[in-house]
């Protein structure tokens, strides 16, 4: 699979979650500003690469080798929750102000179903470690985008009039129902 | 006494409904509820791991130590859904298949170490496995009745029955990833409407 393709298809063709249905707790629970969504979008492009290119050596050096594959969900999910705890820990020593911006998004990636989801379809799908890095960042800035233009959208709905029994989240979900559906333009362009 | 154990049970159905109150699992709320069986089998295997993961929790709660608890419930979980993974693949191949990655992401539904840090590392063992079972029904009811109805619309049947319900087979939309969110949305709608007080 080319790299283009992979970088295409997703981001926009099979968009992490309008289309594959990953991560929508951080979509439906950090979209109130466009500001958080892009702190929140930053630290899931940071972690989501970085644990690609981890997964992908655990899978290739120890899993396979040992012919243990079933052990795959215990190890991921451990090494995701290692990895942000370690991002947290160096990025405090250097780089306080990225610490400042993304700080607070961090702990609540652990247990964002997106980075282990795309951990888990990226060795399903056998891909090389390049490949794992494209497909893990362009799923990641997917996600990014899907998250900011929803939070666009959410700061408009918060102005408008919406019947009572629909205010709130039922009229957020039926918004990324039509985010989803606008989204599906792009299917057949890879 | 026996109030106080129906009320654990019978609190997951309505006044705190996973999907529907307390808005957690949502990924395979909206990813696994294309049809109704699909929607059932997912909420099964989601109340096996909460019910066992609440039992063994309990069971240990006195020996972990208090700041590696999470991690300790995270390997808890994520045992328990590794052994339905494996049975799901030997004897149910094919819906393994169709919920794909959803099975293994058992692990970081929210639900489940909810009610581990929630309820089960401060209750008993029958209390917790009656809080896993009241809240893993709710949720599975939850996602039926989300997959009954996306199937009825989008290919007139229901748990594989035909009729006729929509003239022609059935609006294909409400089977893909936007008739998920439409559907979610308007059924949050009626609940909020006649069931929440």
């Amino acid at each position: 699979m080319g790299y283009m393709e992979i970088i295409i298809g997703s981001i926009f063709v099979n968009n992490i979650v309008l289309s594959r249905f990953l991560g929508i707790c951080p979509f439906l629970g950090v979209s109130n500003k466009v500001s958080t969504s892009l702190g929140m979008g930053g630290a899931v492009i940071f972690v989501m690469a970085l644990s690609s290119v981890f997964v992908w050596l655990i899978q290739d050096l120890v899993l396979i080798p040992l012919g243990i594959e079933y052990m795959q969900t215990i190890t991921f999910i451990l090494v995701i929750a290692m990895l942000v705890q370690m991002v947290e820990i160096i990025l405090k020593k250097l780089s306080p102000s990225l610490y400042q911006a993304l700080g607070i998004f961090l702990p609540l990636i652990t247990t964002n179903c997106a980075v282990l989801g795309v951990a888990l379809i990226l060795v399903q799908n056998e891909f090389t470690l390049l490949q794992s890095i494209a497909f893990a960042t362009a799923n990641a800035i997917g996600f990014t985008i899907a998250l900011v233009l929803f939070a666009g959208l959410r700061e408009r709905i918060e102005l408008s009039n919406a019947p009572t029994a629909m205010k709130g989240v039922p009229v957020s979900i039926l918004t990324a129902g039509l985010l989803a559906m606008a989204f599906m333009g792009f299917a057949g362009l890879v | 006494m026996i109030m106080n154990k129906i009320q654990i049970f019978s609190k997951g159905l309505i006044k705190e409904n996973p999907t529907f109150v307390l808005l957690l699992g949502m990924c395979p709320t909206l990813g696994t509820t294309s049809t109704a069986i699909n929607g059932m089998s997912m909420g099964a295997a989601t109340m096996f791991v909460l019910v066992m993961s609440n039992i063994a929790i309990s069971l240990i709660k006195n020996i972990i130590p208090d700041k590696v608890r999470i991690p300790a419930f995270i390997v808890v979980i994520a045992s328990f859904v590794t052994v339905v993974q494996l049975c799901m693949q030997a004897y149910v191949p094919a819906l393994y298949e169709t919920l794909g990655v959803f099975i293994p992401l058992i692990v970081v539904n929210c639900i489940i170490l909810g009610r581990a840090e929630a309820f089960a590392s401060k209750n008993g063992i029958f209390a917790s496995a009656l809080d896993g079972l009241g809240i893993g029904l709710g949720f599975t009811l939850s996602l039926t009745l989300i997959g009954a109805v996306r199937e009825l619309l989008s290919s007139n049947s229901i748990f594989d029955y035909t009729f006729e319900f929509l003239p022609g087979n059935g609006v294909l939309l409400f089977a893909l990833a936007p008739g998920a969110f439409i559907v979610l949305s308007y059924l949050l709608v009626l609940f909020n409407k006649y069931l929440k007080k």
